[in-house]
């Protein structure tokens, strides 16, 4: 069996119409982003009480939240987990945190209005995390500087293996798929954790290999043909790369997808980020970084072209 | 000598076969039960087995504490946590220092609160006074009586029988010269002297006075509950219990009918250390005065142990504060020749006989039998007590065993179901070189799996996660090499040319990806903090397995296909 064997699609003259496509769901990203007031950033990062309570009896977020009122506690994230078969209905709870607030007190808080509400013995915190507002803040740094540093080394590389120009191309690419990311994690209102930060890593990762690979190809086809327009070898090699691109996304796919359906509350947004990223990444590596790699050949050619008259 | 078929293959074998080693479940055998349970050898997370995870530091919102006395104060919490924890009995207990914090990792645990409480509550020493006992001898029929009244005698029935062996424990204790509690007893003698080490008194005697009681209070065992399982110590005002019987001895004296029939002016306090006489394992408990001599805020610093330049025994050097030296010189003055413990947190670390008169600098001289260790660990101990911090709990994590256990079933569904989905991709669409492929991937599983269990990484949720992403990635070095192979066989070359061009080519695009991908996981491993790093470890691992079981294994499977075939000019691809 073979896809896209001998695949002669005009990637680069379509690349005006997927630069607009682009830059609209860039754009409304970061309108979902701006009209949310920024990203949703979990208890990892703000400091405060994360706890997934399982309820033997049925209950409601109405009911919970009222009990949590009653109480004192205000300000809570309610979450309803939908766990496929299971016997005990789970519920996510979220307070952040501020500066002088102590995490603790407010778990305990949370407990005792639990029990007043429900008997003691009708829920189980399966899992309670309590951050202090420091260490969120800390996190939250450390996530940043990961960040960074992650796209500094790999551009180091790219500087090292190939081309400067490569290595630009393959950065705004890159930087194009994490901008379309955060904007679908506001729109699907995902919460920023460290798990989150991981697959974010894990997609500036995937969509560099992407484009590594098609780059890869259009060192190789460039080294071998000289008489070919550039536009030409850049569009041949997209061709060229085109089964293994979408037989390694799909393999991937296969894999993330049983995550989502399978692996759990705590995993499903995690996976569910992953599959944005993958599918974002192999979208790029075609419609962004062979694009943006022809612009900066041409616009150093008009330049040098206009050198060479004067 | 590489390049040969049948060398591939035993390379891959002996890699296999280490792999697989690492795989095979332990037999673990419980020593008090006598069941065996069969343990899966990869070490699991907390979120995966359930458990507790604490990151403490010192509570110092002025910042008062800097540099060298930050890193001290936080050594010496530390210290005092880990004896707390391993007294509270936890298997495989995790404590360590990141940076000026404590990560505490516990696993199973089934009463949270309690441990946390242990773990964080403020170090508590305290130097007082050992009794002679005499007045805890003369209330116990009283106290025997409280816990008759609050337990009642039917409850007693039970608890007293089993305490049999008690008899033998008094006869021991009363032979001690000659037994091995003897050996023991002088082992574990100590004393404080102050800097002139001159004064050469006699250690404490060992005293009878009490046996007489002890023996009476066999005969009437049903009626004196506490006294049965009292035996006589290596110092007056130290009773023997028998390990087995502490729990139920300790609960007693928490009893309100107890506390209240205890004498004025005496608190009763149990020893950390076990102490072996004939067969049986005892814990020793100690009648104390109640007015502390001094407290651990009046300890300047203690340590580093040291050796006694004459006599070469270890000793332990310690100071106290300005005005901890007025309290101790008029306490020690008045109460020379007797004995002086150590309490750290309501528990008897240690005792010594006070020889002289002791202010400013003293030091506890071990006995010549002591080891170099046991000075150090008392350094420790005292360091510990010496200017307490208090801790404050910064993050806390607790995950129950049965959310682990689903989260590790879900896990292992969405493996199966990963890698049978990608398997039956890889079969359609390269038909034998799929085959290929998917020994490969069988291959990398084995590589990936037994590369965490012998680096003794700990597997994660996230790592759960990364692993199952990894079997799609897996996968990618092996479809680069076979595109490039239909390209070349495209191109008209025969099979054999064909597979060599194919994997050379696509080296240089598989080395570039694996590498760029290694440096995102290298740099998750070094920021992320437990979870994430468990992501980072299978996320380094699966790129290391996966780029060896491509470029190597695939290879061979490919040359041995090749071979087979002899000479027939096509290859299904």
């Amino acid at each position: 069996m073979r896809v896209f064997q001998n695949a002669n699609y005009k990637f680069l003259s379509m690349r005006r119409p997927a630069y607009f496509a682009s830059a609209a769901i860039i754009t409304i990203g970061l309108l979902s982003i701006v009209f949310r007031g920024g990203l949703r950033t979990g208890v990892e990062f703000t400091g405060g009480v994360l706890l997934e309570v399982q309820f033997s009896q049925t209950t409601d977020v109405g009911q919970i939240r009222d009990a949590l009122t009653d109480g004192g506690t205000t300000g809570v994230q309610i979450q309803q987990l939908r766990t496929v078969g299971a016997e005990t209905y789970d519920f996510l709870l979220r307070v952040p945190v501020g500066e002088e607030e102590d995490q603790n007190a407010i778990r305990d808080q949370i407990r005792a209005s639990l029990e007043t509400q429900y008997s003691a013995g009708s829920f189980e915190i399966a899992r309670g995390d309590t951050l202090s507002a420091k260490v969120g803040d800390e996190f939250q740094r450390t996530a940043v500087i990961a960040v960074l540093l992650s796209f500094l080394l790999t551009l180091i590389y790219l500087a090292f293996r190939f081309e400067w120009r490569f290595g630009v191309a393959a950065v705004i690419a890159t930087v194009h798929d994490m901008l379309i990311t955060f904007g679908f994690i506001s729109l699907f209102d995902i919460e920023i954790n460290l798990a989150t930060v991981a697959a974010i890593l894990t997609i500036i990762g995937y969509s560099l290999n992407d484009t590594i690979v098609v780059f890869d190809r259009v060192r190789e086809n460039l080294r071998k043909k000289r008489k070919e327009p550039y536009d030409a070898t850049l569009n041949r090699s997209l061709n060229e790369t085109l089964p293994r691109t979408v037989l390694t996304s799909g393999t991937t796919l296969i894999a993330l997808f049983s995550l989502v359906v399978i692996g759990g509350a705590v995993i499903r947004p995690f996976a569910g980020v992953l599959i944005i990223g993958v599918l974002i990444g192999t979208y790029s590596s075609i419609f962004v970084a062979s694009p943006v790699l022809l612009e900066i050949h041409d616009r150093a050619r008009r330049r040098s072209a206009i050198a060479a008259r004067t | 000598m590489f390049g040969s078929v049948r060398w591939r293959l035993v390379w891959i074998a002996v890699l296999v076969t280490i792999c697989g080693f690492a795989l095979v479940p332990e037999t673990i055998v419980d020593e008090v039960t006598g069941e065996s349970e069969r343990v899966w050898p990869l070490k699991l997370g907390l979120d995966l087995q359930g458990g507790m995870q604490l990151t403490v530091e010192i509570y110092d919102p002025e910042g008062a504490l800097s540099g060298e006395d930050l890193d001290d104060a936080v050594d010496r919490t530390l210290t005092t946590i880990r004896n707390r924890i391993d007294e509270f009995g936890v298997r495989e207990p995790t404590i360590q220092r990141s940076g000026n914090r404590i990560i505490i990792e516990l696993a199973g645990v089934d009463n949270p609160e309690q441990a946390k409480r242990i773990a964080t509550e403020t170090a508590f020493m305290e130097f007082k006074i050992v009794t002679d006992g005499q007045d805890f001898m003369e209330a116990l029929e009283r106290i025997d009586r409280a816990i008759v009244n609050e337990v009642g005698i039917e409850n007693l029935q039970v608890t007293t029988l089993e305490t049999e062996p008690e008899v033998d424990l008094s006869d021991i204790l009363g032979g001690a010269a000659d037994s091995a509690a003897a050996e023991d007893a002088a082992n574990e003698e100590e004393a404080v002297e102050g800097e002139d080490p001159a004064a050469g008194e006699d250690p404490a005697t060992d005293s009878l006075a009490t046996e007489e009681e002890a023996a009476d209070a066999v005969d009437e065992a049903t009626a004196r509950p506490l006294s049965a399982l009292l035996g006589q110590g290596r110092i007056l005002g130290e009773y023997l219990v028998p390990q087995e019987d502490q729990p139920t001895a300790a609960a007693w004296l928490e009893l309100e009918g107890v506390r209240e029939a205890l004498p004025r002016g005496v608190t009763l306090h149990w020893g950390v250390e076990q102490v072996g006489a004939g067969a049986g394992s005892y814990v020793p408990l100690y009648v104390l005065e109640a007015e502390p001599l001094i407290t651990g805020d009046m300890l300047q610093d203690a340590g580093p142990a040291n050796r006694d330049p004459t006599f070469n025994q270890p000793i332990v050097p310690f100071e106290t504060t300005r005005r901890g030296s007025r309290v101790f010189e008029r306490g020690t003055a008045r109460n020379i020749g007797e004995n002086m413990a150590i309490v750290l947190d309501d528990r008897v670390q240690s005792y010594a006989v006070i020889r002289s008169v002791l202010s400013r600098r003293a030091q506890i001289e071990l006995t010549p039998g002591a080891s170099f260790q046991e000075a150090q660990e008392l350094a420790l101990v005292l360091r510990a007590g010496a200017l307490p911090m208090p801790i404050e709990v910064v993050e806390e994590r607790n995950v129950s065993a049965s959310l682990g256990e689903d989260s590790i079933r879900q896990g292992r569904t969405a493996f199966i179901i990963g890698i049978v989905g990608v398997i039956i991709v890889m079969m359609l669409y390269y038909r034998a070189a799929g085959i290929l492929a998917v020994g490969a991937l069988l291959t990398y599983v084995i590589f990936m799996l037994g590369g965490l269990a012998g680096l003794e990484a700990t597997l994660t949720l996230p790592g759960i996660a990364g692993l199952i992403l990894s079997i799609g990635m897996a996968v990618d070095a092996n479809v680069l090499i076979f595109e490039r192979v239909r390209e070349e066989l495209a191109a008209g070359k025969t099979p054999r040319t064909a597979v060599d061009a194919g994997f050379g080519n696509a080296l240089s695009a598989i080395i570039d990806a694996n590498l760029t991908t290694l440096i995102t996981g290298i740099i998750l491993f070094q920021f992320g903090t437990g979870a994430v790093q468990g992501f980072a470890v299978t996320l380094c691992i699966g790129i290391l397995a996966s780029f060896f079981s491509a470029i190597y294994v695939t290879r061979t499977l490919f040359i041995m296909y090749l071979n087979r075939r002899g000479s027939r000019e096509s290859v299904s691809i």
